[in-house]
């Protein structure tokens, strides 16, 4: 899904294709160095742009009589949270101790939650003002690209970044290629700052991930240019196709045979070996139930459905594979695999024990999912199921932090972890409430009390509402 | 518990559509004109419209009475600007009747013929506490989209409250687009297409003489005089600001012209400019990217501060999905009363906010005597919440609508029954329903 598959303008799946015909195909890089083959496949750097995020200056910060959702479940009313040198130094109650040197914040009526991770964003690679020029997230000139690389299209100076930190508490977000492809490409994982170059956001030790996207729209895109696939089955046939040739060029890699270097298959290689992670937007029940098949035939794994309307036909089934499911909260009818929507979904995969999500998919709502969350929680709650307000947040820090790979360094409030963190003016599963503070690796990156604490993009410097509360 | 939902839908199927007098007491009572909540309301709505609302009202001797148990009691919400009733699927084009591309004509398209009842957007739509819609066609092949409609969204056949209540027309980048390639051939086709249907009335017999390649066909002729008489409200969607201030000057050449503007994203810069001219406003609030050049200005204080400078203003839902989540018109009102905290920004207050997405709608199709409030004379559309119907996740637990109760499952709500335990028991999902 994408804006350009809303709204009754499904065919203009953008091909501004201005100038340049394929990916870069350049094949060495000075950084290029042989790596210790662990389960192969590795023959070429595996960090060409590697990151150059570093965590901003930060202080001691201490927040104290603050209701804490700590991402994982749990809940600390009148709780008290220590953030030092860019990490989670401390979380407790009233009586944990406080470092002499700590910035105090009073967080009576407040609500301090892990900060909001976005697993489905196309912020930079379809930037506002989405003019063509800008129009970046899909390669649509063949139906499988696994050899492009999402990062390479991400404009950092999108000002939908700004909107998403200071609107939704985002600290950390996927940028994905868009669906027109079956398989669409690698994703990036950036953490929500400000930077020069796309190197400089990017999430440090972050594994990729590989956008795949099955039903509706790969088949209508190249259908309608009259080349395969056309049809589910088609989907299906090419996906199978790529999977095999890329299980071929796996094994010669493993056997140390050589290889001419081939960019697509590197990365399809890269998930068979589990290192690449799969996220496949898919939306019917029955075609999640072929994929899971399809990933068993070739021996990798999917780690989230991305959209999955349906996943409530099949909750017990992705509990069963343990794949994530990353949905909206009520998004519905505007093709026909959106048909069958119900706003019970993500409650419903939550109660399967399956790993439920909160996603975006756009530049709007990455602004407040956590009250798409909410709405999600109360259609649940209407039902009859009992979920807590923290364990709802973890629809939207620490679930999608699994499905990335980096649970172990954000997503929920633990000692050590990244301080990744937002302080919320009340409840944020209120309308009413809006992000107060927002740190990403405890350096303060907004404060809706300092507007000089507000990031103001390139393209808006100079524009009318530079600076603007937003 | 799936039996247990399943008898309630079917008792609340069974229930007779015909107008019911009622009174609904013990009501957190909203009326929608801007003030505030009545606590212990009561609201009584005797063949089809409101009598009276307020505290200490008189109830009629042997009417029904429903206990609202200290919930909010409201007018059903007003979609503001909307493509309801237009589309089931958007993607399966013949479900979608949102615009006419290939047409010969423009102006005087009337969606009324088209607006589908039965569509599942009603049901979920209303589910969501919307009773009313002012509903706009999205555009034709020519400059003017077409006639919209205030409809209502009950469970019946007749939807339609008022048919032509107004024409739609794009400037900015999207007229530019239909009119040739620039603002200024907009400008130029939009006065040519207004005195060409001028010269038209005043000689009817100059039709004989204009062919299909005409400007404009008599149908659409009929249209722009009732525009240009201010017979017929023209919503023009616009967001630069300084194509704001020229559609207002469009009342130097045609006096008469009610204007409505529709998204006016950067109307916080010229606020000044359309308050002095009475232009109300519809918006839909929280778009505050500069999705292209014409809205670098966008904020989500633009509401509020349209509101502060004495716009009427009304919010919408309509920069992301204008036809199935109508039920985000409550979410959006919320996130403006949340904004109101906010320092350097600006909301609206918890009544503004409530009546903008009721009253304030309804006043600028030139209906507020009619839809939009709990005050004497309007419809009987009165909506009992489960809770603040500001707030995230509130659902009605009653509507009526014309003063007949209306159903509330969806169709969602039996796909949500059915795969409430998705493991096949005995027989297959399929015989459960």
């Amino acid at each position: 899904m994408r804006r350009r598959t809303k709204g009754g303008l499904l065919a203009a799946v953008s091909l501004a294709l201005a100038g340049c015909a394929a990916a870069g195909q350049d094949t060495k890089s000075a950084r290029d160095a042989p790596a210790p083959a662990e389960k192969k496949a590795d023959r070429f750097s595996k960090d060409p742009y590697p990151s150059t995020y570093h965590a901003y200056p930060g202080r001691v910060t201490a927040v104290r009589g603050v209701t804490v959702f700590d991402g994982e479940g749990g809940r600390i009313d009148n709780g008290t949270v220590v953030l030092a040198e860019g990490k989670v130094a401390g979380i407790g109650d009233a009586d944990l101790p406080i470092p002499a040197d700590a910035q105090l914040i009073d967080g009576t009526g407040k609500f301090l939650t892990p900060g909001v991770i976005d697993v489905h964003s196309h912020l930079g690679d379809y930037p506002t003002p989405s003019v063509d020029a800008h129009s970046d997230g899909n390669e649509a000139t063949s139906p499988t690209t696994p050899e492009v690389w999402a990062e390479h299209s991400v404009w950092p100076q999108d000002p939908g970044f700004t909107r998403a930190l200071a609107n939704g508490g985002v600290t950390t977000l996927q940028i994905l290629p868009g669906s027109a492809n079956l398989i669409g490409g690698r994703s990036v994982v950036l953490k929500n700052v400000p930077a020069r170059t796309v190197q400089g956001m990017k999430f440090p030790g972050a594994p990729y991930g590989l956008k795949m996207a099955c039903g509706e729209n790969p088949k209508r895109v190249y259908g309608g240019k009259g080349r395969m696939p056309s049809t589910r089955m088609g989907n299906f046939a090419v996906d199978r196709a790529t999977w095999a040739k890329a299980a071929a060029y796996k094994k010669k890699l493993d056997a140390g045979k050589a290889v001419d270097r081939d960019l697509a298959m590197e990365t399809l290689a890269g998930v068979l070996a589990g290192e690449i992670l799969v996220h496949n937007h898919c939306y019917r029940a029955d075609e999640m139930a072929f994929v899971i098949d399809m990933a068993r035939e070739f021996g990798y794994k999917v780690t989230a459905f991305h959209h999955a309307v349906e996943a409530y036909k099949i909750a017990d089934l992705l509990e069963k594979e343990g794949i994530c499911a990353a949905m909206w909260a009520d998004w519905w009818g505007f093709k026909m695999e959106a048909y069958d929507s119900v706003p019970e979904n993500i409650a419903l995969v939550n109660r399967a024990g399956a790993c439920a999500i909160v996603h975006s998919d756009d530049e709007n709502q990455i602004q407040r999912l956590n009250q798409e969350a909410a709405k999600a929680l109360a259609a649940g709650r209407r039902m009859g199921m009992e979920i807590s307000d923290a364990q709802a947040w973890s629809w939207l820090s620490y679930n999608p932090a699994k499905a990335l790979g980096i649970a172990d360094k954000t997503g929920s409030l633990k000692p050590g972890k990244m301080a990744d963190v937002v302080l919320w003016n009340g409840n944020p599963f209120s309308a009413y409430t809006r992000p107060e503070k927002v740190w990403i690796d405890g350096a303060l990156m907004f404060d809706a009390m300092d507007a000089k604490r507000r990031p103001v993009s390139d393209f808006e410097l100079g524009q009318p509402g530079e600076g603007d509360v937003k | 518990m799936i039996r247990a939902l399943l008898l309630s839908a079917a008792a609340l199927l069974a229930l007779p559509a015909a107008a019911q007098d009622v009174a609904v007491v013990n009501a957190t009572l909203v009326i929608g004109d801007g003030s505030p909540p009545i606590a212990g309301g009561t609201v009584v709505v005797r063949g089809g419209k409101i009598v009276s609302a307020g505290a200490n009202i008189q109830i009629p001797a042997g009417i029904e009475r429903v206990d609202a148990e200290g919930h909010y009691v409201t007018p059903g919400i007003v979609a503001a600007f909307s493509r309801v009733g237009l589309t089931e699927v958007d993607a399966v084009s013949g479900t979608n009747d949102r615009s006419a591309p290939r047409t010969r004509f423009s102006a005087g398209l009337d969606i009324a013929p088209a607006l589908n009842p039965m569509g599942s957007p009603i049901a979920v739509n209303r589910a969501a506490g919307v009773t009313r819609a002012i509903v706009a066609p999205g555009g034709s092949s020519n400059l003017f989209a077409g006639q919209g409609a205030v409809v209502d969204l009950a469970d019946d056949m007749d939807m339609v409250t008022r048919p032509r209540a107004l024409q739609f027309v794009a400037f900015g980048e999207a007229g530019s687009a239909k009119a040739g390639g620039s603002r200024a051939a907009t400008f130029l086709l939009f006065r040519e297409q207004l005195l060409a249907a001028r010269s038209y009335a005043r000689n009817p017999a100059a039709l004989a003489e204009w062919g299909n390649d005409a400007m404009i066909q008599r149908a659409d002729a009929d249209a722009l005089i009732r525009v240009i008489e201010g017979a017929t409200p023209l919503f023009v969607r616009v967001d630069r600001a300084a194509d704001i201030l020229n559609v207002l000057k469009l009342k130097g050449d045609f006096p008469a012209l009610k204007l409505v503007l529709v998204g006016a994203t950067e109307g916080w810069m010229v606020a000044r400019e359309i308050a002095a001219a009475k232009v109300p406003v519809l918006v839909s609030p929280l778009t505050d990217l500069p999705g292209s050049f014409e809205r670098l200005g966008a904020t989500q204080s633009n509401a509020g501060r349209m509101k502060a400078a004495g716009i009427d203003v009304s919010v919408g839902v309509f920069d992301d999905d204008d036809a199935h989540k109508m039920g985000y018109a409550t979410q959006y009102a919320g996130n403006l009363v949340g904004l109101a905290k906010m320092p350097g920004a600006s909301g609206l207050s918890w009544d503004q906010a409530f009546a903008s997405i009721s009253s304030a709608p309804a006043r600028a199709v030139g209906m507020d005597g009619e839809i939009g409030s709990l005050r004497p004379g309007r419809v009987g559309d009165v909506v009992i919440w489960d809770k603040d119907p500001l707030e995230l996740g509130s659902r009605p637990r009653a509507i009526w609508i014309d003063g007949k109760r209306q159903p509330l499952t969806t169709r969602q709500d039996r796909l949500r029954d059915r795969y409430a335990n998705p493991v096949e028991d005995a027989m297959p999902n399929a015989y459960d329903w």
